[in-house]
């Protein structure tokens, strides 16, 4: 597939991170599924991209499918590029790519405990990492490992460097995956759900941290989450997936203020907010569909309420396109849409630091 | 209990200073060291078709206050009583025959559902085993219940694993409903369920309180899910609720801070954000060593803005927060986290009585908010 340029590409800067066309496959005893399909979306320096969808949409396989970690067989990659500054990741070899893992791009997750390995001591599993990727000695990596603690907020680094991920908090431990992420200075921060286990204040706290990171050392983040509070507060660009494809790709503030894609209009409206009780919430009829299962056409026409029978719903898939500038959609049913370009979606936007929060520790 | 004056009938439920106590055994000899307070003297009381929400975060003893309801969870002390009569003092046979009429939903729509039943024997169990129905009855009132939370007749002959996540709480919501209870434990029914499917679920259960008049202890960490839910909201921190209040009235004006700080700390779907926001310093305490005074002391950001100014002399009249009463003017120092702050020394010694703020169905447990 060939890209014209977009509108929003006359500005200057390279992105970070590119994902060009991406499409991923399993196979199963059940026949192949393609969990991620023609995913294209940019990462620029400092920016916090978000991945927002529902379980089973496929972004945690688009967050793996970045660091090469989908394990082959059963999953490869069909088609498409991720480009780290200009270099196709998926053509490097295995040993390029352990360099690139942890040094260039760091992953958190979910659940923090079971990316910690229970019987080593934090502080030998940080310097494990610094040891892997900077040529120092291990007093020099201890070094490097309290000071990244220290950098993440935790008090009395010494100490807890010496202590078992078991006797460490939840918020804790994900405190102790990030600075093990930032040891090596990575440039792209992978974050899957990295607060989806956390409670609110703990929540609050983790992701003041992450904008802090971000504003401070120039770091990129791709925020992958379902939560579209956190998106809110925390996105410069947003990509929503559907059924294995990018739905709606714009800023933030474009996204939040008129979605064009009618399942994005349909998550807004069925989120409860606060200080808005009572009546009914608004409802996305049906379930999302398994990729053993995905419907013809627009994968969403069978929950759409704008398709009202149109045919070329059920039988075309929309591409993503630039419906307006610096806004990416896929639906028919978008005004002008056949007309629109088809241009690789980036988004060099970052929005103004948000106000300071006022923590209780002042 | 002043503030549960009677307005549209009977409570259904009341609790009286619920307590559930979990030992702390150590040694060889399992010898009982002390005591996790779980629920350390919750009180509130619901009446038919009505819902209060039940909010706090992780370990703070939500979970457990609906499980010692029902008596999951054997109370240590405090009383539950149900439509007027002592429902801790029910044994046997009386105790299997009133519980039919209070049923909870759980949160995990995939543990709570037996993975070797078929569906309709999941519902039709509870249906037989108090002789509702038996045979073609009951399979005509199984049919009825799945029809009602949206799923087919034909489900009945499937088993748990055929369905969604969302259907599956479908499932659960059907079982609880086979009894005809009046009162239900909802416990974080749609935390597991993604956002399309959330609302789906919601808008069932509250079609089901207004048909069938069921109450609700709807029990969630999403403040606004409880909000938008619940006719009266209750916080619950450290085993305690701190405040307790109609659900518009606690979240238009909170009267304790950790409840300010949780409506800050939410992450709301607006990306132009509010100007200012409090983050909690720190983690919540561990239950079994719980601090001393105000539980929330140690976190508290009132306690210690307050303090401030009274440590630099600011008049009464010029403080931004004024402290109702003289015995509040005097500060001491306490450890957090690592670090040490200044807090007002009423708020580190005594513990706080829940008493109403400003309106009489409005109660918060705290020395310097008025």
């Amino acid at each position: 597939m060939r890209w014209t340029p977009s509108s929003a590409d006359n500005v200057m800067a390279q992105p970070l991170l590119e994902l060009r066309g991406l499409r991923i496959a399993f196979d199963t005893d059940r026949g192949q599924i393609q969990p991620v399909q023609a995913v294209s979306f940019s990462i620029f320096p400092g920016q916090a991209m978000a991945l927002v969808g529902e379980s089973g949409c496929g972004k945690s396989v688009t967050a793996l499918s970045i660091l090469r970690l989908i394990p082959s067989p059963p999953g490869k990659v069909l088609d498409g590029q991720v480009l780290l500054q200009g270099r196709d990741l998926l053509q490097l070899s295995e040993k390029q790519m352990r360099s690139v893992r942890g040094k260039d791009i760091a992953m958190i997750f979910q659940e923090p405990m079971t990316s910690l390995n229970p019987v080593f001591t934090v502080g030998e599993q940080i310097v494990e990492a610094v040891k892997l990727h900077q040529r120092v000695d291990t007093r020099h990596a201890r070094q490097i490992a309290e000071q990244a603690m220290h950098d993440v907020g935790i008090a009395d680094p010494d100490k807890r460097l010496d202590e078992y991920p078991h006797r460490l908090s939840g918020g804790m431990r994900q405190r102790v995956m990030i600075a093990m992420a930032l040891s090596c200075q990575p440039r792209l921060l992978i974050a899957d759900e990295p607060t989806t286990a956390l409670d609110v204040t703990i929540q609050a706290q983790i992701l003041e941290l992450l904008r802090n990171l971000r504003q401070e050392r120039g770091m990129s983040i791709l925020l992958i989450t379902h939560d579209l509070g956190v998106v809110a507060g925390n996105a410069d660009a947003v990509a929503v997936m559907y059924a294995s494809k990018v739905v709606e790709y714009a800023t933030v503030f474009d996204l939040f203020d008129s979605p064009q894609h009618p399942y994005t209009e349909g998550l807004f409206r069925a989120i409860p907010r606060l200080g808005r009780p009572g009546g009914r919430l608004a409802t996305i009829a049906g379930t999302v569909p398994s990729p053993r299962r995905f419907p013809s056409g627009c994968k969403f026409h069978p929950r759409c309420p704008r398709m009202n029978g149109d045919p070329l719903c059920a039988q075309t898939e929309p591409a993503l396109r630039e419906v307006m500038p610096g806004h990416w959609a896929a639906c028919h049913h978008v005004q002008g849409f056949a007309a629109k370009p088809i241009t690789q979606p980036t988004i060099d936007f970052r929005r103004p630091a948000v106000p300071p929060v006022v923590e209780a520790t002042q | 209990m002043s503030a549960a004056a009677s307005t549209d009938g009977e409570a259904l439920l009341q609790v009286r200073d619920l307590r559930t106590y979990f030992p702390i055994k150590r040694g060889l000899l399992s010898r009982t060291v002390g005591y996790i307070k779980a629920v350390d003297g919750v009180s509130f009381e619901i009446k038919p078709g009505r819902t209060l929400g039940l909010v706090g975060e992780s370990g703070c003893g939500k979970t457990t206050v609906g499980r010692s309801i029902l008596r999951l969870v054997p109370p240590t002390s405090g009383s539950v009583t149900y439509r007027g009569n002592d429902f801790l003092a029910y044994r046997g046979e009386a105790l299997r025959r009133i519980r039919r009429h209070m049923q909870i939903i759980f949160q995990d729509p995939v543990g709570s559902l037996n993975p070797r039943m078929r569906v309709g024997n999941i519902i039709g169990e509870p249906i037989q085993a108090h002789g509702i129905a038996t045979g073609l009855k009951k399979n005509e009132l199984v049919t009825s219940l799945l029809q009602r939370v949206g799923l087919d007749a034909s489900d009945a002959h499937k088993y748990p694993h055929e369905f969604s996540g969302g259907q599956r709480q479908r499932i659960g919501i059907a079982r609880a409903l086979a009894l005809s209870p009046d009162f239900i434990v909802c416990d974080e029914p749609v935390s597991a369920l993604d956002v399309s499917i959330q609302s789906q679920i919601l808008n069932l259960l509250a079609d089901l309180r207004a048909e069938r008049n069921i109450a609700y202890l709807f029990i969630a960490h999403n403040l606004a899910v409880v909000e938008h839910f619940s006719d009266e909201v209750a916080v619950m921190y450290l085993g305690r609720i701190v405040e307790k209040a109609p659900a518009r009235q606690l979240y238009s004006n909170p009267k304790h801070p950790y409840t300010m700080a949780l409506l800050s700390a939410a992450p709301e779907p607006d990306p132009r954000q509010k100007s200012a926001r409090i983050v909690p310093g720190g983690e919540v305490p561990s239950p079994a060593n719980p601090p001393s005074g105000c539980p929330f002391h140690p976190r508290c950001h009132i306690t210690r803005q307050a303090a401030r100014e009274v440590d630099a002399n600011v008049p009464p009249d010029k403080s931004t927060i004024p402290l109702p009463v003289l015995d509040l003017r005097q500060t001491t120092e306490i450890e957090s986290g690592g670090e040490r702050f200044r807090v007002l020394s009423k708020c580190a010694t005594q513990d706080p009585p829940l008493e109403p703020k400003g309106a009489p169905d409005h109660l918060s447990a705290c020395w310097v908010i008025r």
